[in-house]
């Protein structure tokens, strides 16, 4: 399910973080070689919840699409500015929530961004499916941009439901 | 490394590697548009023997060389890809346009 307009998802999130179980924070440079680092992360967190390998590379994929979507998109033509990723992980009884957050240039127009295929990168060969892997992947995802001050998005999935 | 690239009769073998990311794929289409345009490879094989891991960066590599060996008028072949990749190549829809063996 995607979440667009809800304006108390912030609270809702915020109460879910001082209720978690467990809660991590890390924060990296917006580098390519930095994008299997973060994956791994959340990977070695989400052990915990004992998840199906199938889980875990699900969380994988859209980790590494938001983490993508972070430097290609969130940091083009700011190479001056520090890049910085901020990344929080915590759960919730058997949810895992994933915020990845970038503090560059924004996205205009949300929920164009978020169609399968649409892409603003052609040229570098871009597909197009970075949103809509999280989507397929994610139980919940929520996007929130604001132009020049950079791009959040929030993730979460239900663990060992199957 | 763990990529590889070999020729054999004008067909390209790529290894490719365990993780296949938006990292390891500005190196990976490099190299392999450099063998097509060489005239040295007109076919390219993807072996995802090794690689446990793809996002949509590789579905983009894919689709960008698919695109790339047709206009050379080869194929463009993935194989051994282990059921999450076959997920992934199934979902973006690519599993139809490239053969999968």
């Amino acid at each position: 399910m995607v979440k667009q307009k809800e304006s108390n998802f912030d609270t809702v999130w915020n109460e879910k973080k001082l209720a978690a179980d467990n809660f991590c924070h890390l924060e990296f440079d917006a580098l390519p070689e930095n994008e299997g680092f973060a994956r791994v992360v959340v990977a070695a967190f989400m052990t915990q919840l004992d998840p199906l390998l199938e889980e875990m590379d699900d969380v994988k994929t859209a980790v590494s699409e938001a983490v993508t979507n972070c430097i290609i998109h969130g940091y083009q033509g700011l190479e001056q500015k520090k890049m910085r990723i901020h990344m929080e992980c915590f759960r919730c009884a058997n949810e895992l929530y994933v915020l990845i957050e970038d503090f560059g240039v924004g996205i205009e127009n949300i929920s164009q961004a978020m169609e399968p295929l649409f892409t603003t990168k052609p040229d570098m060969e871009r597909s197009g499916m970075g949103f809509a892997f999280m989507e397929a992947f994610m139980d919940e995802l929520f996007v929130e941009s604001q132009i020049g001050n950079g791009t959040k998005v929030y993730m979460s999935k239900r663990i060992g439901e199957k | 490394m763990d990529t590889m690239f070999t020729v054999r009769d004008g067909c390209l073998l790529v290894t490719m590697p365990k993780e296949m990311d938006h990292y390891k794929v500005d190196m990976i289409r490099k190299s392999i548009d450099q063998y097509l345009l060489s005239g040295e490879a007109q076919s390219v094989v993807l072996d995802f023997e090794n690689t446990g891991f793809m996002d949509s960066s590789g579905i983009g590599l894919i689709v960008g060389r698919h695109k790339m060996v047709s206009c050379f008028g080869g194929k463009l072949v993935a194989t051994h890809a282990n059921p999450r990749i076959q997920k992934i190549l199934l979902m973006s829809g690519v599993k139809d346009m490239i053969e999968i063996i």
